[in-house]
């Protein structure tokens, strides 16, 4: 656990005391922080710690926290994707179109639709590498590119803006089941999508532990010149973690129009924000090389237990975005003291 | 594999070309046309009624604050498209949900010289001046869905849209009379007026006298139909006093009758603006009724009647607000719309 929490560069000082180690985590903040929104939301409301309250934070925090994870994965290599809130819209739309427009079995739309996800991923990672543009300009590029596309095609194809009957495909009820069932446990209806939401936390964390290609995330991050210097592939490392992310909203967009049954195709708008957010909220820098799968995943559920929390306080949520933005700012601020500690920590 | 990568490519390249060039052009468009408008006052007379042929092919600017691929603006446009190809007219239909951005886009159409210019006015005072120079500029405007009660003060020939206090007020009437005393009215965007006058007025219907306080409002994202359906079921859940909600777009129609369900609460749901999966909620007799502001009116009648005031000098009512809705559609007529919704004219 310790090592998905250090970069490449700045490695553990052996010795140190746990006190000093733990305040140097880059989830530090966020754990805290989650601590005590869950306890002031637990007491101060009925529902909150209910199995029911618990449901709703957890549907909520469950598709936020996978792109979370993988936006994560991505920031932690030192690039952003704007495009993802749109893609998850667009994935949705390519498996309601095929199943609605041509009938396909709905196993057959979602492999194409991962398919066509992989297709923009690969395309976002080739364009930042190759031309060496912030991933930033050319996301955004993307992020229009596809909002354009998600309206255009849909209106084409249908002379609405909106797909239905997804439902109604071959194959539907076996979809539902792995990808919108729902387990009533008390009074509560847990989401199957908790489950992948876990199962993608858990996959990232042992992959930015335990494995060679986790190293090279944090080292194209945190040190792209060197990295590259030591035979690191800086870009086929950022190829590959943009088609993670294209992955992870090809499953948010899957699970939405399996439990949705339609999509409209101008959702996702503004969502990839709420993805940068949450993992800026779980300790990672917005110039790479520092954060974690399971930070990015308490930013996840500080965003679910906020935005649920204040209408189970039946507070006006028109102030939903302030805190956010508070949360956003101090977390930041935490996030730079704990790397300013790291550095004079290390020795060299 | 190539062939797709290299399409996404020149549409991502396209995209940002385009983005480019209006973001340029629109500045210049906007100082252009004050000039022109201002120096060029004998161009008035060129647009005038009853001058010129009569079966000139006129072009007209449909200028609203819809953003691309809302299903409502979408009838819009359709509606305003149709009556275009009935009333020999070109459309040029022009969006942008910033109401400066809008001012410029109206700005560009009347520098360009339209027959006629049909603006909705979602923020009035941001587009006062541009509405103005219009009308300097000789350009009869009608405007529509929103800002009616500032839409004479401008010089517009007519209004054309539905009136949202009075309609959520209608609304808020038939929840009560269908047993509703506590009613939860959900807002999908913060700070748009026109929804906040009909949680307004939806307040009025149910509570008989001025009063509001039987209303909750809540805001969602409707970005994020997963986040929505959660929201109003933990609402639900934090008050049960709850027994009726009102939404008021479909899709968050949707998402608050799945909440319902699943909270477990037993609240009277009604909407406004429908879809196909709405209509099916009627029918299912989880959704009381949702109310038609029957838009495609919106975009077909105003270029109707500037076809009519340019060939023939017409103005309807007198300059009066035309009403195109609202229309309950309830479990008794709901078959009537549904093949037209189908084809995005409803």
């Amino acid at each position: 656990m310790t090592a998905a929490t250090t970069s490449a560069r700045v490695p553990v000082t052996p010795g140190r005391s746990p006190v000093l180690r733990a305040l140097s985590r880059p989830e530090l903040g966020s754990v805290i922080g989650a601590v005590v929104i869950a306890a002031f939301f637990a007491t101060q409301t009925d529902q909150f710690a209910t199995s029911a309250g618990i449901a709703n934070v957890l549907d909520v925090t469950a598709t936020l926290g996978i792109m979370a994870v993988a936006v994560a994965l991505l920031m932690i290599g030192g690039e952003f994707d704007l495009s993802a809130g749109v893609l998850t819209a667009s994935t949705g739309l390519v498996t309601a179109l095929l199943v609605d427009q041509l009938g396909v079995n709905i196993w057959e739309g979602i492999a194409w639709s991962l398919l066509f996800a992989l297709t923009v991923g690969f395309l976002n990672g080739i364009l930042v590498t190759r031309t060496r543009l912030p991933s930033f300009i050319v996301t955004l590029g993307t992020f229009f590119a596809l909002q354009g596309v998600n309206v255009g095609v849909t209106k084409q194809l249908t002379d609405t803006v909106q797909v239905g009957g997804v439902d109604d495909a071959q194959g539907y009820a076996a979809a539902r089941a792995v990808f919108a069932s729902a387990a009533t446990i008390g009074d509560g209806e847990f989401r199957v999508a908790i489950l992948w939401w876990i199962v993608v936390a858990v996959l990232a964390t042992l992959l930015l532990v335990r494995t060679k290609f986790g190293n090279w995330i944090f080292a194209s991050g945190g040190a792209p010149a060197s990295a590259r210097s030591v035979g690191v592939p800086v870009g086929r490392t950022k190829i590959l973690l943009f088609m993670t992310t294209a992955t992870a909203a090809w499953l948010v967009g899957t699970i939405s129009v399996v439990r949705l049954t339609s999509v409209q195709a101008n959702v996702g708008l503004g969502e990839e924000f709420n993805y940068i957010i949450a993992a800026v909220i779980g300790g990672c820098l917005l110039t790479g090389g520092v954060g974690s799968a399971i930070g990015a995943s308490i930013g996840a559920l500080i965003y679910g237990m906020t935005q649920q929390g204040i209408v189970f306080a039946q507070w006006d949520n028109d102030w939903f975005p302030l805190f956010l933005g508070g949360m956003l700012l101090a977390a930041v601020l935490i996030n730079t003291v704990v790397v300013r500690r790291r550095a004079e920590d290390s020795p060299g | 594999m190539t062939g797709r990568g290299t399409w996404s490519a020149l549409v991502a390249a396209a995209a940002l070309i385009v983005a480019g060039c209006t973001a340029g052009s629109r500045s210049t468009a906007n100082t252009e046309s004050a000039v022109e408008s201002l120096s060029l006052p004998e161009s008035a007379t060129a647009t005038r009624p009853s001058e010129g042929d009569p079966d000139r092919r006129l072009t007209f600017a449909v200028v609203t604050h819809g953003t691309a691929g809302d299903p409502f603006w979408d009838v819009v446009k359709t509606g305003a498209e149709d009556a275009g190809e009935a009333s020999n007219a070109e459309i040029d239909y022009l969006s942008d949900p910033e109401p400066g951005s809008q001012a410029q886009l109206i700005a560009s159409a009347t520098s360009s010289g339209v027959d006629g210019l049909i603006v909705s006015m979602a923020d009035p005072d941001a587009l006062q001046e541009s509405i103005a120079s219009a009308i300097e500029a000789g350009i009869p405007v009608v405007t529509i869905n929103a800002g009616e009660e500032r839409s004479a003060e401008f010089g517009a020939l007519t209004h054309v849209g539905q009136s949202a206090a009075s309609a959520g007020e209608g609304a808020g009437n038939r929840l009560r009379d269908a047993g509703v005393t506590t009613l939860l009215c959900v807002i999908h965007e913060a700070g748009n007026v026109a929804l906040e006058e009909r949680c307004q007025g939806a307040a009025r219907g149910v509570g008989g006298a001025e009063q509001g306080e039987d209303v909750r409002t809540l805001q969602v994202n409707a970005s994020n139909i997963v986040e929505t359906e959660t929201t109003i079921a933990s609402e639900l859940q934090a008050d049960p006093e709850i027994d009726g909600v009102l939404t008021l777009n479909p899709a968050v129609a949707v998402a608050a009758a799945t909440a319902i369900d699943t909270s477990g609460s037993s609240a009277t749901l009604a909407t406004f603006e429908f879809n196909a999966d709405v209509l099916q909620a009627i029918r299912d007799g989880q959704l009381l009724f949702a109310v038609d502001p029957q838009q495609y009116l919106q975009g077909y009648l105003p270029v109707v009647f500037l076809a009519l005031y340019a060939r023939n000098g017409n103005v309807v009512g007198g300059g009066q607000a035309v009403p195109t809705g609202p229309r309950y559609i309830t479990q008794d007529n709901v078959d009537i719309v549904e093949d037209p919704a189908s084809i995005g004219t409803r």
